[in-house]
């Protein structure tokens, strides 16, 4: 048997699909250049994909036609050589539509295989992130903002080509990065493009993350019943309407919690989080009413504390309240848990504030794609600081 | 010439009515207390709607009739009104039936017991009004009951059957109860009517259970499932399906209990098959001119059978194989075609041919006709033919698998 290489693309749905099969297509076609032969797919459970949600690409390449059939023989590969990750908040877990259960980012990877992260952060927060391993890995941080090249606007921000010329460094035995700069300009037919990847392959380095390091947390999981368990009819039984909340300081007990799903969390979807300011809110309601995944509890007060466990991250409600900064959109990598927002307040109001203010001065929000015609031009200079960071 | 072998005499007290095929299906409506109907006019199923308006109008029956835009709107109101808990019969006929197939493969994965008449009527092209079986067999593999009448009594007697299976909770499977057009829709015979007091015992209420679709019972039915799911959601309708088998004989059994008709074994019927030498097999009202076939050649000094399906999903396939492994030869009219199917030949057929495979014992020829297409007679020579042909497959000439009777050739 031949080698076989699998490289996994771990993306958010819609906003970076057509960065993810650019991408698989490109390394497929570098590897080609070198005689190998392979395919590039989109994992079809995904389909069909929503704005945000996790979804995955493959390539995989062989060299010689009965090595390739054996990675085909599977759905999907059950090990990858190189995982990339277009988003660095799904280095906090990846629960697509084709699955249950939060599903690890470093899950597929080889012992000694490569991830890649398109991050501004640097490898400290990516690792605090990403869930533990048995075995080591390496981790290698391509810098810049997280592209939004989706099935709607192409912003052609050469994230591409940098990984691709990354990978030409990581794993040369795929391809050269002679290679991938010929695959890039038969492709798009840009020599910038293929210069970019060359500054890429020679700034590309890694550092090995141990099995002791990353979150602990044992990721949720999901058992899948047994056919005669199920009920029939295709009828799903709902789960109770909700409960009152308890306010852990007063002990007052009142308000009310939606109950959840609690075999689909949801909130890998999320790209960014409300943070609320209890001490300004008016209580309109509003936020409660247009979240569109009813993630808002009722507390006992009457105050609305956005639940992590249920928060997709639109942004609906920072969209529709009425006061100045009470509900503001802030980037995920900025959060390590799921923790109740209003709990905290409620404990010690003074942190609270300080913690409130750090957050929104931190880190602006994020969009998703263009808002505006002339935002991507307001970026660039932002994204060239970040490209020209060592 | 009914099927229907009268144990303990009860006509002095049911009324006896000149009814067609069609109308005794509505009467079966109306002794069920149906709740929901829905209607769409095609001939010859059209025949059932006309009967159950009048039924409604002259203040016999009471229920919602609701007369959709389309078949596909018409199976689709009835399959929300039997999840919501009520009892409901709609129909069609040839493309009608084809218009509602989507509507038609969601009802049985969502357990639905929604009765349908079906006219049986020619597929168009040409746009034909006489009887084939296509239309209702296009369904035969998504979770139907699929069952074959020959006569207005069996109409609706198996129209009430059909109910008791249906919505037994092992089952909750849709059931279409297949009349030939023109033959059995259209013409009358005389039928005993069921007393009502005898129906309520035979037929338990609809209950909808743990399934039904009720602001105090909140349930999500139907939504996306990836393929994480969809097999074990297959694998329930296949336990169903296996488990209708069971209900349909209970059924049967307490049908002859309280009313005093038997039926013998459910699945088929068997006609002068006890000494026979060879049999035909076959599917609706071409068994008349069988049977009558059948007794001239017996005349004859030929012994041969007829066995008439009546029940093709579920097929009972064992209980068959068992029965037709007698026989030196079988031949069966298919009034149906299956273009390009193994040996060329019609549905019946290769379920035949099937169900004969797996068993120990005899595999006896099976010689397959393609017969009485559109609506075309079957006539007591082409059965003559037919018999003629399996004798000379039993004596192990050679000839084709499949052969087209009554064709202008």
């Amino acid at each position: 048997m031949g080698r076989l290489f699998a490289i996994e693309i771990i993306y958010r749905g819609i906003f970076q699909k057509t960065l993810a099969s650019r991408m698989s297509r490109a390394i497929v076609l570098a590897a080609h250049h070198e005689g190998k032969m392979g395919i590039s797919f989109g994992r079809y459970g995904d389909s069909p994909e929503r704005n945000g949600i996790p979804a995955k690409n493959f390539a995989i390449v062989a060299t010689d036609e009965l090595t390739l059939q054996e990675g085909m023989a599977k759905y999907e590969p059950k090990d990858v050589d190189v995982t990339i990750c277009v988003d660095d908040t799904l280095c906090k877990g990846v629960e697509s539509w084709a699955w249950y259960g939060l599903q690890p980012v470093n899950r597929l990877l080889k012992p000694g295989g490569t991830l890649i992260v398109t991050s501004r952060e640097g490898p400290e927060a990516i690792i605090a992130m990403a869930h533990r391993k048995d075995s080591p890995y390496q981790l290698s941080i391509l810098k810049g903002t997280v592209s939004f090249s989706g099935l709607w606007v192409y912003k052609d921000d050469h994230t591409d080509v940098r990984i691709l010329g990354a990978i030409a460094k990581i794993l040369p035995d795929l391809f050269s990065l002679k290679s991938v700069q010929k695959a890039i300009v038969d492709e798009w037919k840009d020599e910038l493009k293929a210069t970019s990847a060359a500054k890429s392959y020679e700034r590309t380095t890694s550092i090995t993350v141990q099995p002791n390091q990353g979150n602990p947390e044992v990721p949720y999981k999901f058992d899948l019943p047994k056919w005669h368990e199920m009920g029939e009819g295709i009828a799903i039984r709902s789960i109770p309407a909700g409960h009152k909340m308890d306010d852990p300081v007063s002990h007052a007990h009142g308000g009310f919690q939606p109950d959840r799903n609690p075999t689909f969390k949801k909130f890998s979807t999320r790209t960014m989080r409300p943070v609320v300011n209890f001490d300004t809110c008016i209580k309109c309601t509003l936020c409660w009413l247009q979240c569109p995944d009813s993630c808002f509890d009722v507390t006992p007060e009457g105050l609305y504390d956005a639940n992590m466990e249920a928060c997709c991250g639109c942004g609906v409600c920072e969209a529709v309240c009425p006061v100045k900064e009470c509900v503001t959109m802030v980037n995920e990598t900025e959060f390590s848990d799921n923790s109740s927002q209003w709990e905290d307040w409620r404990k010690d109001k003074e942190g609270y504030k300080t913690w409130l203010e750090g957050k929104i001065k931190s880190h602006p929000e994020r969009s998703h794609g263009f808002r505006y015609r002339g935002q991507y031009e307001e970026q660039i200079p932002e994204m060239l600081e970040i490209a020209q960071q060592k | 010439m009914a099927v229907a072998t009268v144990i303990e005499d009860q006509r002095k007290t049911e009324e006896t009515a000149l009814i067609t095929g069609s109308e005794a299906i509505a009467v079966a409506c109306k002794l069920a207390d149906v709740d929901v109907i829905t209607a769409y006019p095609i001939r010859p199923y059209d025949t059932v709607m006309q009967y159950v308006c009048k039924l409604v109008a002259n203040g016999e029956m009471d229920c919602e009739f609701i007369v959709a835009e389309g078949e596909h709107s018409q199976f689709e109101i009835v399959k929300h009104a039997s999840a919501c808990g009520a009892r409901v019969f709609c129909g069609s006929s040839g493309v009608g039936w084809m218009y509602a197939m989507e509507a038609l493969t969601v009802t049985p994965a969502l357990r639905i017991p929604m009765i349908a008449m079906v006219g049986n009527r020619a597929l168009d092209d040409p746009g034909a009004f006489g009887v084939e079986h296509n239309d209702a067999l296009t369904v035969r593999d998504l979770g139907w009951q699929l069952v074959w009448v020959d006569n207005a009594q069996e109409a609706l007697d198996t129209a009430l059957i059909a109910y008791r299976v249906a919505e037994d909770r092992r089952v909750f499977l849709p059931c279409a109860i297949s009349c030939d057009g023109a033959f059995l829709t259209h013409s009358q015979a005389l039928v005993k009517i069921p007393l009502q007091e005898k129906v309520n015992e035979f037929l338990p209420p609809y209950n909808r259970g743990d399934l039904l679709l009720h602001p105090d019972n909140p349930i999500t039915v139907a939504p996306q499932g990836n393929e994480d799911w969809v097999m074990e959601i297959r694998r329930q309708n296949y336990a169903a399906m296996e488990r209708s088998y069971t209900v349909i004989k209970e059924a049967y059994a307490d049908f002859e209990r309280i009313f005093g008709r038997s039926y013998g074994n459910p699945f088929f019927e068997e006609y002068m098959t006890d000494d026979a030498d060879i049999v035909l097999m076959g599917m609706g009202t071409l068994s008349i001119s069988v049977k009558v076939a059948i007794r001239q050649m017996r005349k004859e000094g030929k012994r041969v059978g007829f066995v008439r399906m009546r029940w093709f999903r579920p097929f009972a396939a064992e209980e068959l194989a068992k029965s037709l492994q007698r026989f030196a030869a079988i031949g069966v009219i298919d009034r149906d075609y299956s273009f390009g199917s193994p040996y060329l030949g019609g549905v019946l057929a290769g379920e035949v041919r099937h169900a004969l495979y797996p068993g120990p014992g005899k595999k006896p020829p099976v010689v397959d006709f393609i017969c009485g297409l559109g609506g075309r007679e079957v006539t007591v020579p082409d059965v003559e033919k037919m018999a003629d042909a399996v004798y000379n497959a039993a004596d192990g000439k050679a000839q084709p698998l499949t052969q087209w009777i009554g064709l202008r050739e």
